[in-house]
């Protein structure tokens, strides 16, 4: 894998290349959180005949842009403390029932950045041993949404790959990956089994596996 | 008559002892008490096992606690304030790390009579393992883990065996509140407010405006006064943000 990093970087999807190519699989309807990251990205890319309803562990259903300067509301912040605004028609919930949309199975997707993805869909998103530890709602998040799609750099800033056989970092939850967006492929995970869906414009399946150390089944359309 | 309104805060909250457990509602510093905050940093209370979803990340509210040395144990899921760590890490605060719809459902079920449930968060991780470090000595090693959860599969899926919190008391803001105890939210300051108030045994609200009885549209209640015994205005002096156009 040391090899991987002394190559010269492969040009797939930018970051908004990743969360547009995620957003066109929401589908109308959808109840969708989002992580930090790239997955705040996703919003504006939306299809217009697409409506989904943003939700926020504080108790945010319906969920709008970010709070113009001056317009900011100390009582309406979304899950990262930011001013925020409401959607017409959204509505408010106490945590409980905020995590109850979430494990309740009422919660479509949860977009999410990560550290670590294994191949059978183990998730390490939470914490780097040695920093400061803090968990907020990933975990409830991942063992409760029906789809735990992650958007995230296919390999790390070292060029290490970020999809691998066994996390080494500590799991968020173990076999609840369903999807991973990356700059260069999609993937589906099921049945604990790693799936080439599609490649970024530009990038064959060989550039994939070199920076992938999980194996994967090549499931190519065409 | 029930008159549930409380003039002076001092007076009110000296009931609540050195070493209590104490329910906090809030999300940051949205919807956090800080009246009733920092009326217990001014009664000089200490050792108190404070359950609540943030530190925060200042030296406001949870953070003036902490900053005045009055915390043996913070039960929460995202501390945020740096310092917060410092005294962890240092054996000065035990820091029990739970998920965060696991800690807003400990808090509802120990309000609402349920001893114990299971939920698939944080199964098979290192917040249910015995692993993760409770607390340190002060040299620096790991002196108590928390410890590791009952697992249980149900459907083919691990779930852990989480206690519904039951608290001495309960310390929660609103936005209106009647002589009754009822109470009304404001958008997402409601967050953890309406369950920690449920697993107080004492509870102590806060509020922006006193409501006469009657102002309040039973339908409009989102909290119950049976789950609250005092009611306080919160001070002018208590720090808040400017107000924008939803007010």
């Amino acid at each position: 894998m040391t090899q991987t990093s002394a190559e010269a970087p492969v040009a797939g999807r930018d970051r908004d290349g990743v969360a547009r190519r995620l957003a066109a699989d929401l589908r109308d309807g959808f109840v969708v959180n989002l992580g930090v990251g790239i997955p705040l990205l996703v919003p504006k890319y939306v299809p217009a005949d697409v409506e989904v309803i943003l939700h926020a562990e504080n108790g945010v259903l319906g969920m709008g842009p970010l709070a113009a300067p001056g317009q900011e509301d100390p009582d309406l912040t979304d899950a990262g403390k930011q001013p925020i605004t409401l959607i017409t028609g959204a509505a408010i919930v106490d945590s409980a029932t905020s995590f109850a949309v979430v494990r309740g199975g009422h919660l479509d997707v949860t977009v999410l950045g990560a550290l670590q993805v294994s191949g059978g869909g183990d998730l390490a998103n939470w914490f780097v041993p040695g920093q400061n530890p803090a968990v907020g709602g990933a975990m409830d998040l991942v063992a409760g949404a029906r789809e735990v799609w992650v958007a995230m750099e296919h390999v790390d800033r070292k060029g290490r790959p970020k999809i691998v056989e066994r996390c080494t970092f500590p799991l968020t939850g173990r076999g609840v990956v369903t999807r991973v967006y990356t700059d260069l492929a999609v993937f589906c995970i099921a049945g604990g089994e790693l799936r080439l869906t599609e490649c970024a414009p530009g990038i064959t399946p060989d550039i994939i596996a070199e920076r992938t150390a999980a194996p994967f089944v090549q499931d190519l359309p065409g | 008559m029930i008159d549930k309104f409380r003039a002076d805060p001092l007076a009110a909250l000296a009931r609540i002892p050195s070493g209590a457990t104490i329910a906090v509602g809030g999300f940051g510093s949205s919807g956090r008490p800080d009246t009733l905050l920092d009326t217990l940093c001014d009664l000089d209370r200490r050792d108190l096992h404070v359950i609540v979803n943030n530190v925060g990340g200042d030296f406001t509210g949870i953070g003036r606690l902490l900053a005045e040395g009055r915390l043996r144990r913070i039960t929460c899921s995202f501390p945020v304030l740096p310092d917060f760590y410092t005294e962890y890490f240092a054996g000065r605060v035990e820091f029990e790390l739970i998920p965060q719809g696991t800690l807003a459902e400990r808090l509802r079920a120990g309000g609402a009579g349920i001893a114990a449930f299971y939920t698939p968060s944080g199964a098979e991780t290192m917040l249910a393992d015995g692993t993760f470090p409770l607390g340190y000595d002060g040299a620096g090693d790991v002196a108590e883990l928390i410890p590791a959860k009952e697992h249980r599969e149900f459907g083919g899926r691990q779930h852990v065996l989480e206690y519904g919190i039951v608290t001495d008391f309960a310390l929660v803001k609103a936005y209106q509140g009647d002589p009754k105890g009822n109470l009304r939210f404001r958008l997402s300051a409601r967050n953890f407010n309406p369950l920690a108030a449920m697993s107080g045994r004492y509870t102590f609200a806060e509020v922006e405006h006193l409501m006469e009885t009657g102002d309040l549209h039973p339908d409009d209640i989102h909290l119950s006064g049976v789950f609250v015994k005092e009611v306080l205005l919160r001070s002018e002096l208590s720090p808040r943000l400017p107000v924008g156009r939803l007010s």
